[in-house]
């Protein structure tokens, strides 16, 4: 568990966050350019100071109201937006930065730190040699090798075309699924938060409006998210079987199975689905007649009108949320009101990571 | 061929210049970086102080040193006390002299390079578990070290070259306070225009040459950087 309290002066407001997130999987800290989001994690590393605060990762505690503790001194890995390599040393030297002032790092943990990231084909590189996304896998190595206690990153894409984005999501999915410590993430990209977040932290003018596990944060209709045009819901599901004659694959999730075009993930493997509104449909029976596959039974649990033309209506499906986008005219042709038994139809899934 | 005197002169000259410019990088270098990261509202009035020796002749700078350093004034009669003789008129005051004289000549290019490191590096080394001091030396520095170059040569070359000060305050003692710049006044006084070519080419050419190699170290660097 990591406790936070915050409250910064910045030039136009303030930043004055409080929050508790837990202490494994990614935390998504989202929101609009300028909202505060770099402050927020550069205090976490103590690189800016917040006058009252608290702050504890773990069972250390790094601020409280006598105590502030160095950044030096925290156990603490930052991933800068351009990577911040030293310029005046290779990769190698980059890294043993920090090996050299770590007393006790086994040979076997730089080695899966380098193998997790792919560092051995860089290694004796100077680092202008290296693309942007090269240089992000060389300062995300470069951070674990202090063996943090959390890792930060700040917008570690942003500044990457989307050829190096693809290139270096992968290593990110491979953090996700390996390491063991927290991740705070930071960024303004939905796609990244989409992919990548277990949990999210919503802020905005220096204010957390949200915090939450993700599809709960991306379904909440008090929340920006739901009704930002391209609202969506995330599911985890596994993938179970593989229907060789037709080219598809069986993946489970708490609500059903979804059938999906086969794209060689092995049987087991564990992979995030994502629906947008705009491609669930509803219906009062189940339709039999359809080039549909993926339908599920659902009861509607809240509706909220979108513009002037249509609603949005989130539904569970066996305690899993799922977000639909219809026309108010479909909506009251249905009759669908809270409480309704109705059927989802899912046009189309993306399967991330 | 070069005199006894000449050869104590360029000996004179060669320590005072060396042991100068050590001084003065362990003196400037703090000093620069003070300055380069301090956002203290009055800082250009250090700047302006260090900089006098840039525009005041050296005669001023030599005869207030003089009147400081002299036996009649409290530091001079301290310093006296301490080191058995006149800091005036002794090598010792020739080095506190070219320190003060070369201070800006090394404090300048320090603090410049220091400005330009970024900081943002000093702040990946602190997250990566390195102390002030740490970042200092192993990032501040290294990323600085063509401010370093400039700063040494610079400083001793002015060394060197400085005569106004020098004759001021050291007097032209021969193997004390007789330095290159001053012996070649002498020789042209003397009209032997042999011996005060043989210094004053030699010197033009060791000052051509340490430039040469100034430039070629900041270019190496600049392109390392920019390679690619």
């Amino acid at each position: 568990m990591i406790e936070c309290k915050i409250k910064i002066q910045l030039e136009g407001f303030i930043l004055d966050a409080k929050f508790t997130i837990p202490d494994k999987g990614i935390t998504v800290v989202f929101g609009p350019s300028g909202s505060g989001k770099t402050t927020l994690l550069r205090a976490i590393a103590g690189l800016e100071r917040s006058d009252v605060g608290f702050l504890k990762v773990g069972d250390s505690i790094w601020q409280s109201d006598h105590n502030f503790v160095p950044t030096h001194k925290r156990q603490i890995g930052y991933v800068f937006q351009d990577a911040a390599l030293f310029e005046h040393l290779n990769v190698e030297g980059n890294l043993n930065y920090v090996v050299r002032r770590k007393a006790k790092l086994t040979k076997d943990f730089i080695d899966s730190i380098y193998t997790l990231l792919d560092i051995k084909p860089l290694i004796n590189r100077s680092t202008i040699q290296l693309s942007g996304g090269e240089k992000q896998r060389v300062a995300i190595a470069r951070a674990l090798l202090t063996k943090p206690k959390i890792l930060l990153l700040d917008e570690p894409l942003s500044a990457l075309d989307l050829k190096r984005k693809n290139e270096i999501l992968p290593y990110l999915d491979n953090l996700h699924s390996q390491l063991e410590i927290p991740i705070l993430y930071v960024t303004h990209s939905q796609d990244e938060t989409s992919r990548l977040a277990d949990h999210l932290i919503l802020i905005e003018d220096g204010k957390i409006i949200g915090n939450g596990p993700i599809n709960e944060m991306l379904t909440r209709f008090d929340l920006p998210l739901s009704h930002s045009g391209d609202a969506i819901s995330i599911f985890d599901a596994r993938v179970i079987s593989r229907d060789t004659d037709f080219n598809l694959m069986h993946l489970e999730f708490k609500g059903g199975q979804f059938i999906v075009p086969d794209n060689k993930l092995t049987i087991g493997s564990l992979v995030r689905i994502r629906v947008a509104a705009r491609d669930v449909s509803i219906t009062k029976k189940k339709q039999v007649d359809t080039s549909i596959l993926n339908i599920f039974p659902a009861v509607v649990e809240e509706m909220v009108p979108e513009g002037d033309a249509q609603v949005m209506v989130r539904l569970t499906l066996k305690g899993v949320v799922l977000l639909a986008c219809l026309t108010k005219k479909s909506a009251i042709s249905l009759k669908l009101n809270k409480g309704s038994s109705v059927f989802v139809q899912v046009k189309s899934v993306a399967i991330l990571s | 061929m070069l005199s006894d005197l000449d050869i104590a002169a360029i000996t004179v000259t060669i320590k005072l210049a060396f042991m100068s410019t050590a001084i003065l990088i362990v003196i400037g270098t703090p000093l620069a970086w003070w300055l380069s990261q301090t956002k203290f509202k009055f800082k250009v009035i250090f700047e302006a102080i260090i900089a006098l020796p840039l525009i005041l002749p050296p005669t001023v700078l030599g005869f207030y040193l003089l009147i400081t350093l002299g036996s009649n004034s409290p530091l001079g009669a301290l310093l006296e006390s301490y080191g058995g003789s006149s800091i005036a008129f002794s090598f010792s005051g020739l080095v506190i002299g070219s320190v003060i004289y070369s201070l800006p000549f090394v404090v300048q290019p320090l603090q410049n390079s220091f400005s330009a490191v970024k900081r943002q590096s000093l702040e990946v080394a602190s997250t990566l578990g390195a102390s002030q001091l740490d970042r200092f030396f192993t990032v501040a520095v290294p990323l600085a070290r063509s401010g370093f170059v400039t700063a040494a040569v610079l400083g001793f070359a002015h060394t060197v070259g400085e005569f106004g000060v020098v004759l001021m305050i050291g007097g032209n003692i021969p193997g004390e306070t007789g330095v290159l710049s001053i012996a070649i006044y002498d020789h042209v006084e003397a009209m032997n225009y042999a011996q005060a070519h043989l210094l004053a080419g030699g010197l033009l050419l060791t000052s051509f040459v340490m430039l040469i190699f100034v430039y070629l170290f900041n270019r190496h660097f600049s392109i390392l950087r920019y390679k690619n």
